[in-house]
């Protein structure tokens, strides 16, 4: 297939590129070096490719490249650094939440788009918005707090 | 039933600074903010891209097989068969180390020559300058099979005559398709069984099990300016550097493994995977290569949990004190042995679970089939020696009409008695404490969950008004059971493999800590551990101590990330070494603040007098003097676990492992008698951790193993036809989300009495091990009817039910 132009906005920065039409989003973010965008099953199973898409969370692998032309796309890396976490990241961090850590970037993503509308959830609430994402260390309970902890830390300003 | 908690016995636990608390992991901040580098994340230029053509036939010879139109296809820079790797075979049975003799056929192939034993087996390896060619070189490779019967039950595979056609011992008849056979005689079961009042016999089976780890096996490979073979890979082993020289035929100084952070391992990524294909290609195409399994292939690439039929014949007294045990191993290991002989001695060491018992006779047996095949699995061969115990035990005190904990209670080991094989259990057993504040914690539990009881009663009452179930009448269909399941659990490996780790500790001239360890991080904080251990001893922030893993070459080998081994042994090794570097501190600190050396402590980046913290050198300051000095600042450490001679091999006895976990888990479900479905309402595990490093990764472990422990018990179902797995993905072989289980409580004891650092234990693999039992207890008291087999589907359920009111009727 023809290589095309394809607009994407990744995490503020434009980035053109011609990519062929049958390329899924989740081919062309790596490719393009977002390799916070963890790849586990290509079949929108597990999560681990979740990114927004103009603010909705969507599996990148489910995605393809066309479907997001001219899109804003946030991946965890966005949302903050090492030195400039977001309050997500120090959540995540501070309460066990992450083991091998594969996984972390698509349950980050999850939990940004529950709270952007959800701001202080029920413990239910996160569990329906991570189900899913696919976990296979921690049982998910730590997850859980972390989002918690994360509306709270956001709720205050922090 | 109200259960009162059993005091803790006296045990001294001193207060420690950095140790034991939740702090935010080295590891944490990297992984959160996806800046972590993970094993396929890695590019090189001019990088070629590997793909695995596989055999598509579970017993099959290969009449056929033509590379020449793939090779042929533009953009394809190497096609390797077994035809040009005359002697490329991994070795997975070491002599001298299972305490047997090698047998012959044992080693794997690395591409399959002239046959094919289980389906999927590596062939052909592809380097492409695209993916996408790789892929359509695959299409273009032909061959033709002459297809065998082969062997898909164990049962089967060890009647006379039957084969698989390669193993293991075409030489020795009654060796035929055994992989691998343990035996335990010890006391006089003959007498034990005479003494019983009652004689209980059941068998058990379990299932395989897939590992799921979400990141799927990945590795990079190049040659450096000097010729040195570079592999960075997701493994569990760097230490597979030597067979992976030894398949390749270069010497085992001439490469290098690279371990990345591990995105899940749990045993799946403890044997070669990726590691082995990539070094032949680079070999083959002096050019790096990339190799990412998909998730398909992944299922199909790695072992798998080991299925078990284990049959208990147990002899107990009216006490419900148990005179003998009878027990019979049965396991699959599929074509090749793999860590069978390893995870089939687990099984047999602690099959009689943790109980004492006088008379016991154990015979097992690893069956080669032409299955997938079967290695470790976090717990490794322990969580189905306990659902086999552990439903015994239920089923002896239904039939003696005893409480199930209570006759658990009366024959709990207790510390100094004795394994089945004979070993002293020398730290403490807290088997009752564990299990005392489980069925507490259930009983305290269950108000909370009045919202959802209602529910059900809800559900009952409507149904009962609704007269929807004829067949059960007025019996309300949902049943709520409680289930608990105790268990022992080893760490650290077999003592006769004669294990050691090695670590490197050093203070840097501004008073920072290093820590190198080729210790592979898996994700549950092995690490993490060493820098909390080392910042403990040196007496500085975890923030100041910096840690280099997982490198063959330049971090001392510190062995493998299996066994429930690193932190008993790594951490072990960096305790002397940091110990050893603070012993050159404070003496020379003892100098200069003249006092004794005893009476000084090392905390908050200080040397300073106990009795007068005032009295203090900065550590920054006291490491330039002692560099200017020539002390040393830095020490390598060698950790050896005891060393052993193997067991007797026709009796079993003798010392098999370091030290044991002792724990217990509870559940309590709801059975709907209608539909079979099995709804956990709360589970809780107690297990004495014997000292927790890192509070919030223990706590991690525990819940999170208990969760893989649910899901063997409930969902994972791997679906395997005539050796073809038919469930190769995570739609199909279903493992727990958030929404399935309700998170695990964990009561986190500590004895101080383990044999790692600081007194822990291990709790890797000991936290999976009695999550499946507690499950299925939980659902046989529900709905009165013995489980014995997992998966506990809504059809196996249905299945019971319907047996047990055909006996009824």
């Amino acid at each position: 297939m023809k290589p095309e132009l394809v607009t994407l906005h990744i995490n503020g920065r434009p980035r053109i590129t011609a990519l062929a039409p049958n390329v899924t989003l989740l081919q062309a973010l790596r490719d393009l070096g977002y390799m916070d965008v963890k790849c586990g099953c290509e079949q929108g199973d597990c999560g681990a490719c979740a990114v927004l898409v103009d603010g909705v969370a969507v599996n990148s692998c489910l995605v393809l490249v066309g479907q997001a032309d001219g899109c804003q796309i946030l991946t965890a890396a966005g949302l903050g650094s090492v030195k400039q976490p977001h309050p997500l990241h120090e959540a995540f961090a501070d309460t066990g939440a992450i083991q091998c850590g594969y996984c972390t970037p698509g349950f980050i993503i999850a939990a940004k788009a529950l709270l952007d509308h959800n701001p202080q959830p029920t413990e239910l609430e996160i569990r329906e918005a991570i189900s899913g994402n696919l976990c296979r260390c921690t049982g998910y309970g730590q997850i859980v707090e972390a989002i918690q902890a994360a509306a709270e830390r956001i709720a205050n300003g922090k | 039933m109200t259960i009162k908690t059993k005091p803790l016995p006296p045990h001294t636990l001193p207060e420690l600074r950095q140790v034991g608390k939740p702090l935010r992991r080295v590891d944490a901040m990297g992984k959160a903010v996806g800046a972590t580098v993970y094993a396929g994340d890695f590019a090189l230029p001019l990088m070629l891209h590997a793909k695995v053509f596989r055999g598509t036939q579970a017993c099959a010879r290969i009449v056929r097989l033509d590379v020449s139109k793939a090779r042929a296809l533009p953009g394809v820079a190497c096609i390797l068969t077994a035809a040009d790797l005359p002697d490329a075979r991994l070795v997975s049975d070491m002599p001298g180390q299972t305490g047997q003799k090698q047998r012959s056929g044992s080693d794997v192939p690395v591409l399959a020559s002239d046959q094919v034993r289980f389906y999927g087996e590596p062939i052909a390896l592809v380097a492409a300058e695209t993916l996408d060619i790789a892929e359509r070189a695959l299409k273009l490779i032909e061959i033709d099979y002459e297809i065998l019967p082969g062997v898909f039950d164990p049962l089967e595979a060890l009647q006379p005559g039957a084969t698989i056609d390669n193993l293991p011992d075409p030489t020795d008849p009654d060796l035929r398709n055994v992989v691998a056979r343990w035996a335990i005689r010890k006391g006089d079961v003959k007498a034990g069984f005479a003494e019983a009042d009652l004689i209980v016999e059941n068998t058990f089976r379990v299932p395989y099990q897939e590992h799921a780890f979400l990141e799927p096996e990945a590795g990079v490979a190049w040659t450096d300016e000097r010729g040195v073979l570079n592999i960075r890979v997701s493994t569990q082993v760097v230490e597979h550097f030597r067979s992976i020289a030894r398949a390749v035929g270069i010497p085992q100084s001439q490469i290098r493994i690279q371990g990345t952070m591990v995105g899940g391992g749990f045993g799946g990524k403890e044997d070669i995977t990726v590691e082995v294909y990539l070094a032949l290609l680079t070999k083959a195409t002096q050019r790096p290569v990339r190799l990412v399994y998909t998730r398909e292939e992944s299922t199909l690439a790695h072992s798998k949990r080991h299925p078990y039929i284990i049959s208990h014949r147990t002899g107990v007294k009216r006490d419900g004190r148990i005179t003998a045990c009878q027990i019979k191993v049965i396991s699959d290991s599929g074509a090749y042995p793999y860590l069978s002989p390893y995870v089939l001695l687990y099984t047999t060491v602690m099959a009689p679970g943790p109980y004492r018992v006088d008379n016991v006779q154990v015979d097992s047996v690893a069956a080669a089939t032409n299955n997938p095949f079967t290695s470790a699995f976090r717990g490794f061969g322990g969580p189905q020696a306990c659902f086999a115990y552990e439903q015994q035990m239920d089923a002896i005190a239904d039939a003696l009409g005893f409480d199930r904990y209570e006759l658990r209670r009366r024959n709990y080991v207790r510390t100094g008695d004795t394994t089945a094989t004979g070993q002293p259990i020398e730290t403490a057993a807290w088997l009752e404490e564990a299990a005392t504040r489980v069925l507490a914690a259930l009983e305290a539990g269950s108000s909370k969950l009045e919202a959802r009881n209602s529910k059900l009663e809800t559900r009952n009452s409507k149904l009962e008004t609704d007269n929807q179930s004829p067949a059960i009448g007025h019996q309300q269909p949902v049943k709520i059971g409680r289930g608990i399941a105790s268990f022992f659990q080893s760490y650290g490996r077999i003592t006769w493999l004669h294990d050691t780790s090695q670590a490197w500790v050093g203070v840097e001239q501004d008073g920072t800590v290093l820590v190198r360890a080729g210790v592979p991080d898996l994700g549950a904080g092995q690490i993490n551990s060493l820098c909390q251990i080392a910042a403990e001893v040196l007496g500085v922030p975890l923030e100041r101590v910096s840690v280099y893993a997982t490198d063959s070459a330049l971090t001392p080998l510190s062995g493998t990330s299996t066994a429930t081994r690193q932190l008993y042994m790594s951490g072990n090794a960096t305790l002397m070494a940091a110990s050893a570097v603070r012993k050159v501190l404070v003496d020379r600190a003892a100098k200069y603040l003249e006092e004794e050396p005893e009476k000084l402590d090392m905390a908050d980046d200080k040397v300073f007098v106990s009795a007068d913290p005032a009295q203090s050198v900065e550590l920054s300051n006291l490491a330039k003097v002692c560099a200017s000095e020539g002390l040393p600042l830095a020490n390598l450490a060698m950790f050896k676990a005891p060393f052993t001679d193997p067991i007797d091999l026709a009796t079993g006895q003798g010392r098999v492992f370091p030290d044991f976990t002792f724990g217990a888990y509870g559940v309590e479900v709801a059975v709907d008698t209608e539909t079979g479905e099995v709804t956990v309402l709360q589970a809780v595990t107690c297990c004495d951790v014997g000292r927790a490093i890192n509070r919030a990764a223990a706590i991690g472990q525990l819940a999170g193993g208990g969760m893989q422990g649910m899901g063997y018990a409930l969902m994972e179902d791997l679906v395997v036809e005539k050796g073809v797995i038919k469930t190769p993905s995570l739609a199909e072989y279903l493992i727990p989300t958030s929404m399935d289980f309700p998170t695990t409580q964990v009561i986190v004891l500590e004895s101080g009495t383990g044999v790692g650092p600081f007194g822990a234990k291990g709790i890797g693999e000991p936290a999976l091990t009695p999550a499946a039992p507690a499950v299925a207890s939980a659902v046989s008291a529900a709905i009165g009817v013995p489980i014995h087999e997992l998966p506990i589907t809504p059809e196996r359920v249905l299945r019971a039910l319907k047996q047990r009111d055909s006996l009824l009727r």
